[in-house]
């Protein structure tokens, strides 16, 4: 399928891509285009300018300041999945997402911002407390994760707004994410998926955030099962009863690839075997 | 014989570097000057009257040249069918819409975005109709897919053996007191074969120019059956047929899907000739989906009787087969080559009943194996629950039942097919006597013994492919239709040029199964001249001598025996043109080494160089021989061949996801003698991975009002090599005795052979927690429900 026709651009600095932005009816930012392109040749979305930001400079680097990592716009999957600072749970999200082409093009900023129901890093940033930082026409702008999944490929960016850089606050701890996807296995997107992150002092499971994608109609928190891990000795007994708490409070939505039944069911599979792992490496 | 036989040997593809490097030709690469696109209108509902088509804003779009609806083209009638029973295809939607996207009108403008562009400005204005799309719904006849047909059900095909009503009242009496008798066993199941969509990885496309100074049409196309195609071309517009040039160029995969002839091939015709212009059109991924042929899509039960220790006394399988809307090429007759495999390799009676219905769906036609797979896959699954039910090894249950090679030759199938060789058991013993299988059950045992759920799955199949023979013009299969009333021979021809090059010129093209290179390898053989001299043409119906396409896994049966009689011929005169230079006697001259010489004199030799340059040059020749050094063969096999198998696979299963993992996958084939094994091995992968795709991941999904829902690779799921182990590849040898090579053809037998095999484990996995039967795709939410119905009912 061909697009709509539209105009491009590829601006030099992030000043000049955001007066683009507001100037247009309705522009999109590309980063790697993984998922913008698909969306306009099918014609499911027809911007009248696509704002190309990948020729300004310093937007690759994942950063570290010390009290977070800085993860920016133009960093692609594969060095997501490949770094050595990023914590696991959002290392292991790159390196499942896509295939290897999808990997050397998309950008983690670009699938968080695309905000996917089903796609693996939002639920990595959601549980590892990320805050977003957005760039628009009256400056910058932090959004903590727990705000920026709005709903279905909706995002809290407004129109002239681009993620610049996603901030990852170092906390100690450990963090896992586990998926069954829609080929089996790792493979493909989420038929449900859960990040977890926790930190644990003297046997007691002291801090938890626990996110899940494919499930809901957003990438969200498992709130109910943040609450329940919290304070007990995260053993077997209490993560198995932390995750049978997986989906509470949240509407579960049937897809070609899962009942409600199945997907609250693999919900709760995925946040007990995210937690077991994030624990282990907490205690490592 | 040539002292540089190549025949079995491993020969890396001549057709490689080109493929590899994307210097391949394929339809859509070729730019003919001043060419025009084509984007089609197509309809958003299953089934509605078109109440109004508007189509002025198109035409005064930028670029726009010419809309045509049906108005347009009516007077060319509608598509032809081989078997032409239910609802023809007109070329674009009359006055009813039958399935989504439809083509109900067409836009050619001067660049491709374009027509998209003007498409979307077309208006239709429908008034909707109920929709029929459950198979079941629509055997019942509640809701007629076309007002103007007695019945949803189009066509039934009854065999047991067919063509024979006294047979058939036989066997079922036969199977029935089987049934009635107290000492036997009965097992019934009813399974899905789900539709797929073959996704051939380039999509269809097609060029076509109208010369108006030579009064004819030179048209390029992406398809399995030039031909017919030039055939279906000439009857369309009232031409000869050598008034219409087909090429099909490289085509990036077929799989039965490019084995049709489509509207679109001859509306770009039509606007080729009306405009003046080249027209082209090539089809996006979601028109592939929705409108080029889809495969499968039966729903039966399959019943089996016999005797609690293993003797199988009956077998019935009847079955809903869905058709869709229209019926195209070969539609109602894929599941009639059901038909021909429908008691696999055994001998107990059998009973089918195969209904054709019509659903307000994308017509349904040839998909690699068509109706073989689903017949074969009935079968291997209710031999399977049968050896489950009364306990025996499911290998000892089939070999018990097998036709016994001793019958060979002379066997007729219980359907009425007569055979040409088969060893079964021979085979079957191959695979279970292996270490590799032993290691498999082992492995099995070992999992188990952790708690986990892991099963191994075997299967055997025969296949019918290599069609001919020329008989079966009889029954209606013969380019007849089309106006070319050629039955499936082979064509051959060879031709060593003046400097001892060869050019072969064939009658099927591939699309991806290596003609360049097993054609060479039969020429080399034969003539002793090196394969990098020989160039196989295809697919060009100016060159070559009528031809009747690649599939069926036919050509290396049918065409290849063709060329290997051409060679032949070549080689004949070639010593006798020998013998005159070499002042030797014809049956003296041998040939190698680069030319020909004499038997126990090797140094008395001419070149081929020598040979060639004298055919050339008549003056030379010895007297009362003619000039050139080429010979054509239309070779007409005595019967189609009849390929077999057994595969085996383990796999575990995630009991807590439902997630299952293929770890090894072992096959033992027979498909006669093999004339290039790399190639064989390939042929035996891809058929494999489809087969496996079809058991774990592919399913057309409509809704019940008749939308695709999977119509885009991220909601079709594809195997890919991450979700397949390596194959563990073994062969038995059974030649075929109805052609000279003594091959029975490998293209479709891995997909013939595998889903079931893999069920066949899932089952055998799940068999602790009382799962009898899971339907396919096994995609783990049907895996874990099945899992989880069975505990409920524990």
């Amino acid at each position: 399928m061909y697009p709509r026709s539209f105009d491009y651009i590829a601006p030099a600095s992030l000043e000049d891509a955001v007066r683009e932005l507001g100037n247009a009816e309705f522009a999109k930012v590309m980063a790697g285009g993984m998922s913008l392109i698909p969306l306009m040749k099918l014609r499911l979305l027809s911007p009248d300018l696509v704002v190309d930001i990948g020729r300004i400079g310093g937007l690759g680097e994942i950063e570290d300041t010390g009290d977070h990592l800085s993860i920016g716009a133009l960093v692609r999957h594969r060095d997501t999945a490949s770094s050595d600072v990023v914590p696991t749970a959002l290392r292991q999200a790159a390196s499942w997402t896509g295939d290897v082409q999808v990997r050397n093009r998309g950008t983690t900023c670009g699938a968080v911002a695309h905000a996917d129901v089903a796609a693996d890093q939002p639920a990595a940033v959601l549980a590892l407390g990320a805050t977003m930082v957005a760039r628009g026409p009256s400056g910058i702008r932090e959004i903590p994760s727990d705000e920026f999944f709005v709903d279905a490929l909706t995002s809290a960016l407004a129109p002239d707004e681009i993620l610049t850089e996603i901030r990852i606050p170092k906390r100690g701890g450990g963090s896992a994410y586990d998926k069954l996807g829609r080929r089996g296995g790792h493979t493909d997107y989420a038929v449900a998926g859960a990040a977890a992150w926790v930190t644990v002092s003297d046997g007691a499971v002291t801090d938890a955030r626990v996110a899940l994608t494919g499930v809901g109609t957003k990438p969200e928190l498992a709130r109910a099962a943040m609450e329940a891990i919290v304070g007990t000795d995260g053993s077997e007994g209490a993560v198995r009863a932390a995750s049978e708490r997986a989906t509470e409070g949240i509407t579960v939505i049937e897809d070609l690839y899962g009942s409600v039944e199945y997907k609250t069911h693999l919900a709760k599979v995925m946040v007990r075997r995210a937690l077991t792992q994030a624990l282990t490496e907490a205690r490592s | 014989m040539s002292t540089t036989s190549v025949l079995g040997g491993v020969v890396r593809r001549k057709e490689d570097p080109a493929l590899i490097r994307g210097t391949g030709l394929y339809t859509d690469d070729v730019k003919k000057a001043a060419t025009v696109h084509v984007a089609f209108v197509r309809s958003p509902l299953a089934h509605a009257r078109i109440t109004r088509i508007d189509t002025e804003a198109a035409r005064n779009a930028p670029g726009v040249l010419a809309v045509y609806t049906i108005d347009d083209v009516r007077h060319l009638g509608p598509l032809p069918a081989q078997v032409p029973v239910g609802k023809l295809r007109p070329l674009l939607a009359d006055g009813v819409v039958n399935h989504v996207g439809e083509a109900v009108a067409m836009v050619v403008a001067e660049t491709r975005a374009q027509a998209v562009d003007a498409a979307d400005l077309v208006e239709v204005d429908y008034d909707p109709l109920p929709a029929v799309v459950d198979l079941k719904q629509a055997a019942s006849d509640q809701i007629k897919v076309h007002e103007d047909l007695e019945s949803n059900v189009i066509l039934t095909w009854e065999a047991g053996p067919w063509g024979n009503e006294e047979g058939i009242a036989e066997t079922k009496a036969k199977i029935a007191e089987a049934k009635g008798r107290g000492d036997t066993v009965t097992v019934s199941l009813e399974m899905r074969n789900q539709r797929l969509l073959p996704t051939a990885i380039e999509p269809r496309s097609v060029v076509a120019e109208w010369n108006p100074g030579y009064e004819r049409f030179d048209v390029v196309s992406a398809t399995q059956i030039p031909h017919a195609l030039a055939g279906a071309i000439a009857k369309t517009f009232g031409l000869a047929s050598n008034a219409v040039h087909v090429l099909a160029p490289e085509v990036g995969g077929g799989f039965g899907c490019k084995l049709n002839i489509y509207a679109d091939e001859i509306l770009v015709c039509f606007a080729a000739r009306e405009l003046g212009r080249p027209v082209k059109y090539t089809e996006t991924r979601r028109e592939s989906a929705n409108n080029t042929i889809q495969g499968r899509g039966w729903i039966g039960t399959a019943t089996l009787v016999g005797t609690q220790d293993g003797e199988i006394l009956g077998y019935e399988l009847e079955a809903l087969c869905d058709m869709g809307a229209y019926s195209q090429n070969f539609t109602a007759a894929i599941p009639f080559l059901g038909v021909f495999v429908g008691s696999g390799q055994y001998r107990f009676p059998t009973y089918m009943k195969l209904d054709c219905v019509a659903t307000h769906t994308q017509t349904t036609d040839a998909y690699r194996g068509a109706g073989r797979p689903e017949a074969i896959y009935y079968l291997e699954r209710i031999i399977d629950a049968y050896a489950r039910k009364i306990g025996k090894d499911p290998a000892e249950v089939r070999m018990k039942n097998f036709i016994p090679a001793e019958d060979f030759p002379g066997v007729v199938s219980p359907v009425g097919f007569a055979m040409d060789t088969g060893d079964y058991a021979k085979n079957l013993r191959a695979l279970i006597e292996s270490d590799a299988y032993r290691q498999l059950v082992a492995e099995r045992d070992r999992l188990r013994s952790e708690g986990r759920l892991a099963g191994v799955g075997i299967a055997t199949y025969v296949e019918v492919c290599g069609f001919g023979p020329s008989g079966l013009a009889d029954l209606g299969f013969s380019w007849s239709a089309y106006g070319l009333p050629s039955s499936f021979n082979g064509s051959g021809l060879v031709r060593v040029n003046p400097d001892s090059s060869v050019t072969v010129i064939i009658g099927t093209g591939p699309s991806g199964q290596g003609h360049q290179t097993t054609w060479a390898q039969i020429v080399s053989d034969q003539l002793g001249i090196p394969i990098d001299r020989i160039r196989v043409i295809h697919g060009d119906t100016a060159e070559s001598p009528m031809g009747i396409g690649t599939f069926g896994s036919r050509s290396a049966a049918v065409d290849g025996s063709a060329t290997y009689l051409a060679a032949q011929k070549v080689r004949a005169k070639a010593a006798r043109l020998a013998a005159h230079l070499l002042e030797a006697a014809e049956e003296d001259i041998e040939f190698g080494d680069g030319g020909a010489y004499v038997a126990g004199s090797p140094d008395k030799r001419v070149t081929w160089e020598e040979i060639a340059t004298v055919a050339y040059q008549p003056h030379r020749l010895p007297e009362g021989v003619e000039g050139g050094l080429e010979a054509h063969a239309i070779f007409s096999p005595a019967n189609a061949t009849w390929p077999f198998g057994s595969h085996a696979c383990l796999v575990e299963v995630d009991e807590e996801t439902g997630d299952v993992r293929i770890l090894r996958y072992l096959t033992v084939d027979d498909c006669g003698n093999v004339i290039n094994p790399m190639i064989v091995a390939g042929q035996i992968h891809g058929g494999i991975a489809q087969g496996v795709g079809q058991a774990m991941f592919e399913e057309a999904v409509y809704d019940a009002e008749g939308n695709l829902l999977t119509p885009s690779l991220l909601d079709y799921i594809l195997p890919t090599a991450v979700d397949l182990p390596s194959f563990e590849l073994k062969r038995t040898v059974t030649p075929s005795d109805v052609n000279p090579l003594g091959v029975k053809g490998i293209g479709e037998a891995g997909t013939i052979g595998s889903a079931q095999t893999v069920v066949n484990a899932v089952v055998d996995a799940l068999s602790p927690l009382g799962v009898e039967h899971v339907d396919m795709p096994l995609r783990p939410k049907r895996v874990w429900q099945a899992i989880q119905d069975a505990k409920g009912g524990n």
